[in-house]
């Protein structure tokens, strides 16, 4: 009896003693994090005023019903197909890189994943930044298309130049989620099908596409979540018309000072990518 | 752990093709881009000779240097007190059992998770409404600057800290810190003694994933600098959206350069600080950087890193 | 703890940099709020449109009167106000016309002090009062100028005709390398839609607005820019581009063939505007504005402001130390007949934000 008393107040003072310990994150996050998002929230149904200010009264719901009208509906599509297109390349060229990575001797393995961390953890910015100063008219691809008898270069500011910036700034992003899944597949199997006469393709179709299904699902959300929020690389390389999510949100704030309906979107946005992720968790994917 | 089957020669030999023409894919812009910093000629793309003088144009550059400043200040503020704190979390959630556990956990996932953009609305907004109130309550005006983005940039990297640490305390065995229990060791102790050095790799990841975020965080800073605290990467963004220039280029190599040479500095500190015994799984061992498990972790979580 | 210290670093952002004291007459704030003249009271906040000002000035100033200035940048009205509203202090601020109408309107400028001015009575007298600040208690002019299209004459040939459908007829730009770039604006660029359409720059109903963003949507656009306009003209990015004449100059000057650019007024009408120097309502360093105000309305430093910005001043005693190459110019000084085609941009009151949300509907949001 003692003992389970003496028990129970253990494990009790562990427990306040873990609570206590991550204290400072914790009301740090409620502060600084779930506070802001609240705020967020409740300006989404505040009231712009006739010169952009924001009024923190007659609550209303404008800014959502805006939300749901066409203009942004036009913005939410673009950014979706946007995102699709460049989950889809990803996946089409990745796959094929990962799986060669996944197939080499273990040393060579290291080495070539070295070779793909360097561009991961270099700077986004730069990285869109080298892809702007290739891609101008003036600059480095042009003068060599003009060098053999073609036209300058003019992929700036047009879709496929976002396109092209954005697979170039998330393919790590689908190459480590695939590789990490070949790597840990059981090749034995593949053996087996080998053994029992499948033929390559077929082996892989049957064999390695449903095992590392999991890598292309993490792989494919790792992709279109940011992409769908982009706002850096249309910026860079889009110049900013047709406007995407992230820059059409940016622009409530900065320009067309709607503050409400800019919160509205950005609770919108978050919301979506919520559901994407719970999505993602549900059909299995063990680690974010 | 079954070693993956080779394909046949032809494939073979399509894969690695395919494999280099990725490389170049990744490599060529980046490396035209340093080659053109060392041009002489202020037009890109014409290559004249090579030249130090974008570098010496940027070190004089009041602008770039006071960014650098700035940059470094709260990358270095931010890195700190995310880690301390991050690390704290970890320990929290991995290790004990606490009522509204599951809740504050989804609060922790949360910021892995949410927009740049939405992040960068939630915070201004959030200053323009602490500031009034502060200002009515105490007379004391504050404004945007330094200050508020090393907030707003310590709100996302506790998160991303504890990720990494979670993972790295996860394949940490339990019972050793039940024997060091056993051998009458304090709680602090045996934090000091057994854990803390054996998840070290993972807060040193977690600190390298922290300043790494910080240093490229472009949408949150610029929605809650204030003039004179630019950052780096929000002045880099505000130059880049405008135009292309040799000495973008030059500040752009400065900025590779960097990232480089911090991953190389982290990875040298994981190797040397990697654990004697942990049950952990055997593809742990590759300490190339992120290692495989933790490759799905931190690529969603990098996937932050550009303030896309 | 770690919030305190990082609360404390945002107390103590308001001044990044430490004032340095260098010979000229510096003293800091008497307390009273009124300034002398060429008193300073701390580092001057200005915040201006890009390629707005010669950097010898700025380091002019900061040598003779000992502080340092801190730049920053907008594109537009709009933005300015933007950040303005959310509370962002500036010191100096570069308002154009309509906006400073709109900015007295909501309380955001601060009342200029004349005595900290004596340079004023160099200004012309025809800028001291402007519809938009009736007894100049609030804005001082600083350039003006017009808005039109630079055009790149080996496309359109040399024998054009100056209309804005060098920018919006979509079948005539389709074959122009490279596009059209218009301004990042929404008074501006809804504006020159308006003007083609034959509707006066301040048309406010709704209609007209919802023709001139149909006609925006459909033109050939490239980009929405403020900033590189003139840039992305002569590096053959775009054939047209959309902007404010001075900038325009500027860059033709700086190539190797400057007579293949030329600058249009189009002749359904265009945009007079004239900028202004204004303090914010709650400058932190109001006597270092007032300063930097003085400063510029001296004549030389006027004039080395035109002469640099290819812009027009409305600072008379500055006009023997212009360029005389600019005050001839009818680009630059436009002659009778082109000032029949301008037309000044006006605050349209509620109204206003309407312009700005057909501008959106026309760049597709």
């Amino acid at each position: 009896m003692v003992m389970a008393d003496l028990e129970a107040r253990a494990e009790r003072a562990a427990s306040r003693r873990g609570f206590l310990i991550g204290l400072p994150a914790y009301v740090y996050l409620i502060l600084f994090f779930a506070i802001p998002l609240l705020i967020v929230a409740v300006y989404s149904f505040a009231t712009r005023t006739s010169t952009g200010a924001t009024a923190l009264s007659d609550w209303n719901l404008d800014a959502w019903a805006r939300v749901f009208s066409a203009a942004p509906a036009r913005v939410f599509v673009r950014s979706f197909l946007l995102a699709a297109a460049t989950t889809v390349l990803c996946l089409v060229f990745s796959y094929p890189f990962a799986y060669w990575i996944a197939t080499r001797s273990p040393k060579v393995r290291s080495l070539l994943l070295v070779l793909v961390m360097i561009p991961f953890w270099s700077n986004f910015l730069v990285r869109t930044y080298a892809m702007k100063f290739l891609l101008g008219s003036e600059g480095p691809l042009s003068i060599i298309s003009q060098l053999l008898g073609g036209e300058p270069v003019r992929l700036l500011f047009t879709v496929w130049a976002v396109l092209i910036g954005l697979v170039y700034g998330y393919m790590p992003f689908m190459i480590l989620p695939l590789y990490a899944a070949l790597e840990r597949m059981d090749w034995s199997l593949v053996e087996a099908a080998r053994d029992l006469y499948a033929g390559g393709w077929d082996a892989f179709r049957k064999v390695t596409l449903p095992l590392s299904m999991p890598g292309v699902v993490a792989g494919s959300v790792l992709v279109f979540i940011p992409a769908l929020g982009a706002y850096v690389v249309p910026a860079i390389l889009g110049g900013g018309s047709p406007p995407y999510l992230g820059d059409y949100i940016v622009l409530q704030f900065l320009t067309a000072r709607n503050w409400p309906f800019g919160s509205a979107l950005s609770v919108s946005v978050m919301l979506i990518m919520l559901i994407a992720t719970i999505f993602y968790f549900r059909r299995g994917g063990r680690t974010l | 752990m079954n070693e993956a089957t080779t394909p046949r020669p032809l494939v073979d030999r399509l894969l690695a093709a395919h494999g280099w023409l990725v490389y170049l894919f990744f490599y060529a812009p980046i490396i035209v881009l340093t080659v053109f910093s060392f041009n002489d000629n202020s037009r890109v793309g014409v290559w004249t000779e090579p030249s130090l003088r974008w570098y010496r144009a940027m070190i004089q550059n009041d602008d770039v240097m006071r960014a650098i400043r700035n940059t470094l200040i709260v990358a270095a503020v931010s890195t700190v007190v995310s880690v301390v704190l991050g690390t704290a979390a970890a320990i929290s959630m991995e290790r004990y059992r606490f009522r509204g556990q599951r809740t504050l956990d989804g609060l922790l996932y949360l910021p892995i998770i949410i927009p740049d953009v939405t992040m960068a609305v939630m915070m201004l907004l959030f200053f323009t409404q602490a500031f009034g109130f502060l200002e009515g309550l105490t007379g004391i005006r504050l404004s945007l600057g330094l200050g508020s983005i090393s907030l707003a940039h310590i709100a996302f990297n506790i998160s991303f800290v504890a990720v990494v640490v979670r993972a790295r305390l996860a394949g940490m065995d339990p019972h050793l810190t039940e024997a060091a229990a056993d051998l009458y060791a304090s709680p602090w102790q045996t934090f000091r003694k057994v854990t803390l050095p054996l998840i070290m790799p993972g807060v040193a990841g977690g600190a390298l994933l922290a300043l790494t975020l910080s240093l490229d965080d472009v949408v949150v800073t610029s929605f809650v600098t204030g003039p004179g605290s630019t950052t780096l990467p929000v002045y880099v963004f505000g130059l880049v959206r405008r135009e292309v220039s040799p000495l973008i280029n030059a500040v752009s190599t400065a900025m590779l350069v960097a990232s480089i040479l911090l991953v190389a500095v982290s990875l040298g500190f994981q190797r040397r600080s990697a654990p004697v015994a942990t049950t952990s799984e055997t593809d742990e061992g590759d300490t190339d950087g992120p290692t495989a498990p933790m490759a799905g972790r931190v690529s969603r979580v990098g996937a932050d890193a550009g303030g896309v | 703890m770690s919030v305190v210290l990082a609360l404390t670093l945002a107390a103590c952002s308001g001044s990044a940099t430490p004032t340095t004291v260098s010979g000229g007459p510096v003293t800091s704030g008497d307390g009273d709020g009124t300034c002398e003249v060429d008193q300073t009271d701390g580092e001057l906040n200005l915040y201006n449109w890009s390629d707005y000002i010669d950097p010898d000035l700025i380091a002019a100033f900061e040598e003779e009167y000992g502080v340092d200035v801190v730049e920053t940048f907008y594109d537009s009205n709009e933005t300015m106000l933007a950040q303005i509203q959310a509370g962002v202090v500036y010191d100096l601020i570069v308002p154009s016309d309509y906006m400073v109408a709109i900015m007295i309107e909501e309380g955001l400028l601060m009342e200029l002090q004349a005595d900290a001015l004596p340079n004023l009575s160099n200004l012309g007298s025809e800028f001291v009062g402007m519809p938009y600040d009736p007894d100049g208690t609030y804005s001082v002019a600083y350039q003006w100028g017009t808005t039109g299209l630079g055009v790149n004459l080996s496309v359109v040939g040399e024998d054009f005709t100056p209309s804005w459908s060098l920018a919006f007829d979509p079948e005539a730009t389709a074959a122009y390398p490279g596009g059209v770039s218009l301004l990042n604006d929404a008074r501006e660029t809804v504006g020159a839609a308006l003007k083609y359409l034959g509707y006066s720059l301040n048309e406010t109903s709704e209609d007209a607005l919802q023709e001139a963003a149909d006609l925006i949507a459909a033109a050939n656009v490239t980009t929405f820019d403020s900033d590189q306009y003139p840039d992305n003209l002569v590096n053959g990015e775009v054939s047209v581009s959309h902007g404010y004449s001075g900038n325009f100059f500027t860059a033709f000057d700086e190539t190797e063939n400057p007579d293949n650019w030329a600058y249009v007024i189009p002749e359904e009408g265009a945009t007079l505007w004239t900028d202004t120097m204004a303090i914010p309502a709650d400058a932190d360093h109001p006597c270092t504005a007032h300063t930097f105000i003085n400063f510029l309305l001296d004549a030389e430093n006027g004039a080395q402001l035109t002469n640099w910005t290819f812009y027009a001043s409305p600072n008379e005693a500055a006009e023997e130390f212009i360029d005389p190459e600019i005050l001839e110019d009818p680009a630059i000084y436009p002659d009778d007949e082109t000032f029949a085609l301008l037309e000044a941009i006006e605050d349209t009151g509620d109204d206003e934000i309407l312009f700005t949300d057909y501008f959106n509907i026309a760049r597709g949001g």
